[in-house]
């Protein structure tokens, strides 16, 4: 279970406060307008911005000072979530070992997880030689071997066009269901959120509200995210 | 938090170390002189020309890029890319060579006055203040060309296209496009020149003409060596040292791009610069560019190469020690150099403190090292290690200059993906900063080996007198009279300096696997 | 505690003897001495041939170096020294009398030094190419009074021994004139430049007509490269004296082997070599000792020379003069 107890982000007029909890294996949204903070949100539970006030926990340990490296997720990111100049293999190899020293039985699972993505007999190329789609798998398959129990998707696939992205996505449901992956992912898509997400974190107003039923949240939002969202 | 501070201590030795051998020398140079001397009305002069040389030769070298960086931003020609790393040849040729070319050109028996002659107009004279600029210009133009010829680079193509869309005239374009991006590049460029010609030592000596042309550095070397008057001596260099972080402070508020790649070959925005006046105008800038820097050059390859066969052999013993200094004071320059260029985007004292270097006075250096190790060992002994670390130093502002836009870069990219992997220490330099960063350490390499290369051993307190490098086995040769063994020794220095040079860039974009 | 002093008889076991047991003796010199074209290794090679000792030479920066080190200085002697910097040597008190009889030294002016033993000596000149320049000046006064054409390059006084000699030299000759000798001389200065070998190299890259050098420079173009077209021009006004000085240190370890060395400086060994390793008069002239080419060049009528104490008070006055000419 991931808590967020009073956790405040300021970054000069910026300022975000979250009080939330979201539940071991759950898979939630976050939903709001532009510059509301989601990505914040994420770089915060992530470990890349330290908040100003209050605490991070998973279960029951506090991990609101831990290395980002150390925590119990792993993070897909917008874009650079691969290092161009090492190869596929190397890439996912990264999530077993950081020095990349790995075993016979490392390099077995390399290719399972290669397999499991769709990316069979694409290990020793670089990142340059795949299209976008299959980047996407990689730092995916590198997420699957670190079978961290929370994964957070800050809209990795924002790039892909719309059939490639609900394919991605539906990947994703599918592992996070294997490996009871709790999943927090931001989105602009409300279609996404509806289709994947039982629950969405609404973020208007400096404010990361708890989680919502993601249908009845969209079917009747509070006027910020109406805005937001269109008719 | 500890563990931030901790992966900042190679970049806070490193510095340390710099602020030893810069300011901890003075120091010492200071302390056993027993306090600062007066200045005498001849330093406040050279103090004087000191200043306004470097800002001259800062603005004619940044106002003759303009012309020549614009033309090499527009035009594609055969060999272009050629063309414009031998336009940066002159920035790490050594200086006696570059010296000997320049007489061979602009001298009084030089092609120019001989032209002259033949035409019956009166000859140009290279000797005096105007010497010491046109060198300072030659040095320099090569570097105020790659920084603009990249500001025109930065331009995103789509702006131009714009421009053209919108029928922009050339001198709307200047308004609108170049001239926002020259007035973000050419301080940072006319800072470093001024920077690197307020130092100036040699050059300033042979063309200069006369007592009128001394520099700082000059009287500094006067008031040690002629008038043994060691406390003027340390108040000179202090001075200096005034001087170039005044200058330096000014210049870290400018933000100074990259000056590592060479012309990046993105596809020619068609049609700029299209019509017949600014075609010649290009084209002029062009070849008065490359006849200035390559003449001077090709003359020296001309007269040294056919005595190569007869130099004695210990000049190619000298060549042996020079190369090996030269590939260990790289190794040392890259060492200090990276841990501050990592630092350096989030923590400004890293910049200032590899900047450190460039406002010492060799001579006070080695002079304050003499007397610092003196007292606990023989400093023969220590001659190695001081030439690598003095030679190190005094490339490591060009080096970490060179880095900083690079590592800016790659911790804009990766960092965050970097710590959610864990991927730190050891692994990290391995797998991600080594590789990523390679193109640029091969260019800061190259750099540090040439100026290793061109090095006189100003510090020759620690000179044990058997340990001959090619600059000194050269002006031994011009010390005995042997002047065209000593043309054939430059020559020789000349090319090994450039093929250091070339190896390193090659071997930087060969590990580069883009 | 036992351990510490294991190892360190161990490392002390492992330290390797000294040569042979040889005593050594370090001499320091200057920068050119010891390259394989000055003479230090020949005065090297004859001395140890001699002495059962191992001489080494340390080049650099003789008297700075000298002066930062004080009493503590591993220097036995120093060799190459310059008249205008013995008043500040002797000053320091480190040196010890050198022992020999000045009255063997053929030098063309008294010395009674009983400190600095010169061992080489020449005079400044102009020296020209005859086949260039076809009316050279005859006299330091045609010189001065020459056509604005007629370029010359000289050493900067502040920066370079003969430049300094220079100086004097104006100063021997014109006296309270200095000043206007200087202002007729300065239109024909080309350059000035730090050390000797940058102007000389000027002069035999045809950029200036006349270079201020030696009277003994066309010695070395005669007998190493058979060519006789450089000249010195030789003035009836005298031209200036100069010398390299030897001396031994107070403070040396090994005083008896260091008074040996100051002994061979005299020695028919050392002063034969000196013309040919050095392109410079030995200071002790005897049959043999000067090659053909060397004996024949021709001798100012007139040697001109200040004391120590005459060219240390002179020197900055003549130096402000100098400064002055260049101003404007």
């Amino acid at each position: 279970m991931l808590t967020l107890d009073n956790l405040t982000i300021s970054q000069g007029e910026f300022r975000l406060v979250a009080n939330l909890t979201l539940a071991t294996g759950s898979r939630t949204a976050v939903i709001g307008p532009s510059g509301a903070g989601k990505s914040t949100l994420l770089g915060a539970i992530a470990g890349f911005i330290a908040p100003s006030a209050g605490r991070i926990l998973w279960n029951e340990t506090e991990i609101t000072r831990t290395p980002p490296g150390a925590r119990p997720l792993s993070i897909l990111f917008q874009d650079q979530n691969l290092f161009p100049h090492l190869s596929v293999a190397q890439n996912i190899g990264l999530g077993i070992s950081p020095a990349l020293r790995l075993s016979r039985a490392d390099h077995t699972r390399i290719e399972a997880a290669l397999e499991r993505t769709g990316l069979a007999g694409l290990g020793a190329r670089k990142p340059a030689a795949l299209s976008g789609g299959q980047q996407s798998r990689v730092a995916l398959a590198r997420a699957l071997l670190r079978a961290k129990p929370l994964l957070l998707l800050d809209e990795p696939f924002s790039a892909l066009g719309p059939a490639l992205k609900s394919e991605m996505l539906s990947l994703v449901a599918e592992i996070a269901q294997e490996q009871g992956t709790t999943l927090l992912m931001v989105s602009h898509d409300p279609d996404d959120a509806r289709a994947l997400c039982p629950q969405t974190v609404p973020v208007e107003n400096g404010t990361a509200h708890p989680p919502q039923p993601t249908d009845a949240l969209l079917d009747n939002p509070p006027p910020a995210l109406r805005a937001y969202l269109g008719p | 938090m500890a563990r931030g501070l901790r992966q900042l201590i190679p970049a806070a030795l490193s510095a340390a170390l710099l602020a030893a051998l810069v300011l901890g020398t003075l120091g010492a140079v200071t302390i056993r002189a027993g306090g600062f001397g007066a200045l005498r009305g001849p330093d406040l002069s050279a103090l004087w020309f000191t200043v306004w040389q470097a800002a001259l030769s800062a603005a004619l070298s940044c106002a003759l890029a303009v012309p020549v960086a614009r033309a090499l931003y527009r035009r594609r020609f055969m060999g272009r890319g050629l063309l414009i790393s031998l336009l940066g040849a002159p920035f790490i040729l050594p200086t006696i060579a570059a010296v000997m070319g320049l007489i061979a050109v602009f001298g009084r028996r030089g092609f120019v006055n001989e032209a002259l002659g033949a035409v019956g107009l009166p000859e140009v004279t290279i000797y005096g203040a105007h010497g010491v600029i046109a060198a300072h210009v030659f040095f320099n133009l090569p570097l105020a060309t790659r920084m603009l010829l990249h500001g025109w680079q930065a331009i995103p193509s789509e702006r131009f296209r714009l421009a053209q869309s919108l029928g922009f005239g050339p001198a709307q374009m200047l308004r609108h496009l170049e001239g926002p991006m020259l007035r973000r590049v050419l301080p940072g460029a006319a800072l470093a020149i001024f920077l690197v010609c307020l130092t100036s030592f040699a050059i300033a000596l042979t063309l200069g003409g006369g007592p009128r042309a001394t520099t700082v550095e000059l009287a500094i070397y006067q008031a040690f060596r002629f008038d043994f008057d060691m406390s003027r001596a340390a108040s000179l260099a202090l001075v200096q040292v005034g001087l170039c972080l005044g200058a330096l402070v000014v210049s870290l508020l400018v933000t100074l791009p990259s000056s590592s790649e060479a012309g990046l070959d993105r596809p020619p925005v068609a049609g700029l610069g299209a019509g017949l006046v600014l075609r010649a105008q290009d084209t002029l800038a062009i070849a008065a560019a490359s006849a200035f820097l390559l003449i001077p050059i090709a003359t020296i390859l001309m007269r040294g190469i056919p005595t190569l066969g007869a130099l004695p052999g210990s000049v190619w013993s000298a060549v042996g020690t020079s190369l090996w200094i030269a590939g260990g004071s790289t190794l040392l320059t890259l060492a200090l150099a990276l841990p501050l260029a990592l630092a350096a985007p989030r923590h400004r004292w890293a910049e200032a403190a590899a900047m450190l270097p460039l406002t010492a006075s060799a001579l006070v250096m080695g002079t304050g090292l003499f007397l610092i190790a003196r007292p606990f060992v023989n400093p023969t002994s220590l001659a190695l290690p001081v030439t690598l670390i003095a030679n190190a130093a005094l490339s490591l502002p060009f080096a970490v200059r060179i880095l900083i836009p690079e590592a800016r870069q790659l911790q804009a990219d990766y960092d965050r993906l970097a710590a959610s992997l864990g991927l730190t220490g050891v692994a990290r330099l391995r797998l991600l900063t080594l590789p990523r960063l390679a193109r640029p350490l091969g260019f800061a390499a190259g750099l540090s080996a040439a100026f290793s290369m061109g090095d006189l051993g100003v510090i020759t307190l620690f000179s044990d007198g058997e340990t001959q490098t090619l600059p000194l086995a050269l002006f031994q040769l011009m010390g005995s009279y042997r002047l065209d063994q000593a043309a054939g020794a430059a020559t020789l220095l000349m090319v090994l300096t450039f093929a250091l040079f070339w190896a390193c860039d090659r071997i930087g974009h060969h590990a580069d696997p883009r | 505690m036992r351990k510490p002093l294991m190892l360190a008889g161990l490392v002390i076991a492992a330290t390797p003897v000294v040569a042979e047991d040889k005593p050594q003796l370090t001499v320091y010199a200057p920068d050119y001495f010891t390259s394989e074209w000055g003479p230090g290794p020949k005065i090297e090679e004859g001395f140890e041939a001699i002495c059962n000792c191992d001489l080494k030479f340390v080049a650099g920066d003789v008297l700075p170096r000298l002066l930062l080190e004080g009493e503590r200085t591993e220097a036995d002697a120093v060799i190459g020294l310059n008249t205008d910097v013995t008043a500040r040597a002797r000053a320091t008190g480190m040196f010890a009398p050198h022992g020999q009889d000045t009255s063997a030294l053929s030098l063309p002016i008294a010395w009674e030094d009983d400190t600095f033993l010169p061992f080489n000596w020449g005079e400044t000149a102009f020296i020209y190419d005859k086949t260039k320049l076809e009316n050279p000046p005859a006299s330091f006064e045609d010189l001065l009074n020459a056509s604005d054409d007629l370029k010359i390059a000289i050493q900067d006084p502040r920066s370079s021994i003969s430049g300094l000699a220079l100086l004097l030299w104006v100063k021997g000759v014109y006296g309270d004139q200095a000043p206007e000798a200087w202002a007729k001389l300065a239109p024909k200065v080309l350059t000035v430049t730090p050390g000797w070998s940058e102007s000389y190299g000027l002069f035999t890259d045809g950029e200036v007509d006349m270079v201020l050098s030696y009277t003994t420079s066309p010695a070395y173009h005669i007998i190493a490269e058979e060519d006789d077209t450089k000249v010195a021009a030789i003035f009836p006004e005298g031209h200036y004296f100069m010398t390299e000085l030897v001396a031994q240190l107070k403070t040396t370890d090994t005083p008896e082997l260091t008074q040996s060395f100051m002994d061979y400086i005299l020695s028919d060994g050392f002063q034969s070599m000196i013309a040919t390793a050095n392109w410079s008069y030995p200071a002790v002239i005897k049959e043999g000792f000067l090659p053909e080419g060397f004996a024949a060049l021709p001798r100012p009528a007139k040697t001109i020379f200040y004391t120590e104490d005459e060219a240390e008070a002179l020197r900055q006055p003549a130096l402000d003069e100098w400064l002055a000419a260049f101003a404007n």
